[in-house]
């Protein structure tokens, strides 16, 4: 186990995610002692926690929660992102299948806290199973009598409606995400105004990553204080790693943060697929960085360690790469993906995703120019801060991260027409 | 899609009030689900009963990748081509499907039993390959897998 751990910390069977074995675990039992504070400590505790987003940037939880003033008889929402859809992440879907309570009871709490009395879960369209789950523990908490009506003796009243995307990866930003909640395409909205400010048709609104949010019970049960004591100084508690690629024991880990990087995938996680040599990782989310073995060696599974190395640990969607792995076919890939995703309102985007996706195409296929590599450098730098939402930046980010560390098997296939690796994206046995 | 108003009108008691654009991805997934695609005579629908744009509904039909306009096989097999199932065999995948019904990604077959297509991540990297069937994920994909899969499904 890495460390101590705040959200996987029961046994899963086929009944774990059910609202009796919720209540067996202490469930909504957080939720009578929150009704009882007044809203405004709860929010003091979560800033005090030291609580940091989930989602990818690790926005502090409280500092977004501190912007919203709950005036009473003025309308505010909250929005739970389970628009999981940063490849190499399938972390909230862990906690949607296994702990949909904890999301719900969390979210009470939160809307509690905040004056909500309308909150909505936006999870991706593809999501079956897991939609599945958190419906079924909403109409679970409907029946109880925790959501629709006023909860133990308490004025409060909660309604939640799980929106269920239809297929795109702009709607985990979070302006898109409130955009597809109105009923139209996601395109993101320019801040200011802030979404705390102007969110859900024009309201007040805090959307917070599913992981985020099933932190709040947590943190209310044991007092800040006590999240604090877990965790490093400066990334308190736990992060949940998703990690894939060509690892031998892949799925969800829950991380203590501090916590020897190196020792997490040679011993956790089992090593290499295949006891093949690694070449590099993606620490979170393809849009993070790639790290070599040798850059993650010193490093902790935390924010203080890993930024400093130039990347982050993102939505902690962890990839990794087996030596012989042909890093131009695998940028490839990436570039196809932002193309694809690619909403399409901001030029620098829309143009600058299909320029480089081109221009990968045609290296592949024999056809690059040594140029090639200059100019995916000047599309990804035309794309940094240019564009609404951080769609361009993260592409530019990726491509570069790649190029910076592997430009000679770029140069190479450019020079040679064939991949200086053999040209797979596999492990083999 | 008249005959689903009845459920509409229960969808919408869960929404606040003023929410009716809200309504538009969830009453055109629950038509497709219904019909298997959305018809001209639904747009009309729609736009009607929630008394929103046409353009609304047209423009949120052709950007979600999930809805669609025309019918397609009975059978939707969508395999995963992100970066995560690239490194664990998506290749393969698409491969065999493509030779075992004699179709490429984006084509049904001429039964009508089943279309093809590849699509961007589906959050299941850690048993990659995988591929959607409908609505549910089959994840740990093997050729062999997808065989006996196939077979079930004619």
């Amino acid at each position: 186990m890495a460390g101590r751990q705040l959200i996987m910390n029961f046994e899963v069977t086929p009944t774990s995610h059910t609202l009796e074995a919720y209540r067996a675990r202490d469930g909504y039992a957080t939720l009578e002692k929150a009704l009882k504070m007044a809203p405004a400590d709860i929010t003091k505790e979560v800033t005090a926690s030291g609580l940091l987003g989930h989602g990818g940037a690790a926005f502090p939880v409280g500092r977004k929660w501190g912007v919203m003033k709950p005036n009473p008889g003025e309308i505010h929402y909250l929005c739970a992102n389970a628009d999981e859809g940063e490849p190499g992440t399938f972390k909230d879907r862990w906690i949607l299948e296994h702990a949909p309570h904890l999301l719900v009871e969390s979210m009470l709490i939160t809307s509690y806290a905040l004056g909500v009395r309308n909150a909505f879960v936006y999870i991706r369209g593809e999501f079956d199973l897991p939609y599945r789950r958190i419906q079924g523990a909403i109409d679970e908490a409907y029946a109880a009598g925790y959501l629709g009506q006023k909860v133990f003796g308490s004025d409060f009243v909660l309604d939640i409606v799980v929106y269920r995307g239809a297929g795109s990866y702009v709607c985990g930003e979070a302006s898109g995400l409130i955009t597809s909640i109105e009923g139209r395409k996601p395109y993101p909205r320019n801040r200011p105004p802030r979404l705390t400010v102007r969110g859900l048709f024009q309201k007040p609104t805090v959307i917070n990553n599913v992981e985020s949010l099933a932190n709040i019970t947590g943190i209310v049960r044991m007092g800040a204080e006590e999240f604090r004591k877990v965790g490093t100084a400066k990334s308190p508690g736990t992060q949940l790693i998703s990690i894939s690629g060509h690892i031998a024991k892949p799925g969800v880990y829950e991380v203590e943060y501090g916590y020897p990087w190196a020792k997490f995938l040679d011993e956790d996680c089992g090593g290499m697929l295949h006891g093949a040599k690694m070449k590099c990782v993606v620490p979170g989310g393809i849009s993070t960085k790639v790290l070599t073995r040798a850059e993650i060696e010193p490093l902790t599974l935390s924010h203080e360690s890993v930024n400093p190395a130039g990347s982050g640990l993102g939505s902690g969607g962890m990839i990794v790469i087996a030596e012989g792995v042909c890093m131009v076919r695998l940028l490839q890939v990436l570039l196809r993906f932002y193309h694809h995703e690619s909403c399409g309102q901001c030029t620098p985007c829309r143009e600058g995703m299909g320029w480089m996706h081109r221009i990968i195409d045609r290296i592949v296929a024999g056809q690059g120019v040594p140029e090639d590599i200059e100019r995916l450098y000047a599309i990804s730098e035309a794309n940094d801060g240019t564009t609404i939402c951080g769609m361009g930046d993260a592409a530019g980010f990726a491509t570069v991260g790649i190029l910076n560390k592997f430009r000679d098997e770029f140069e190479y296939f450019i020079a040679n027409k064939r991949s200086k690796c053999d040209g797979r994206l596999e492990c083999l046995a | 899609m008249k005959h689903l108003i009845p459920e509409f009108e229960k969808m919408k008691e869960r929404y606040p009030a003023g929410f009716e654009s809200s309504l538009v991805l969830p009453c055109l997934r629950r038509i497709q689900e219904d019909r298997g695609y959305v018809a001209e005579e639904d747009i009309l629908g729609v736009v009607e009963y929630l008394g929103v744009a046409r353009i609304q509904v047209e423009e949120v039909l052709s950007y979600y990748t999930m809805l669609r306009r025309k019918p397609i096989g009975r059978y939707h097999l969508q395999a995963c081509r992100n970066i995560a199932c690239s490194m664990r065999g998506y290749e393969g995948i698409i491969g065999h499907l493509s030779a075992k019904l004699g179709i490429a990604p984006g084509q049904t077959t001429p039964d009508g039993r089943f279309t093809l297509s590849a699509v961007e991540c589906l959050g299941s990297c850690g048993t990659a390959p995988v591929v959607m069937v409908n609505e549910a994920y089959h994840e740990d994909m093997s050729a062999e897998k997808l065989d006996r899969l196939i077979e079930e499904l004619k």
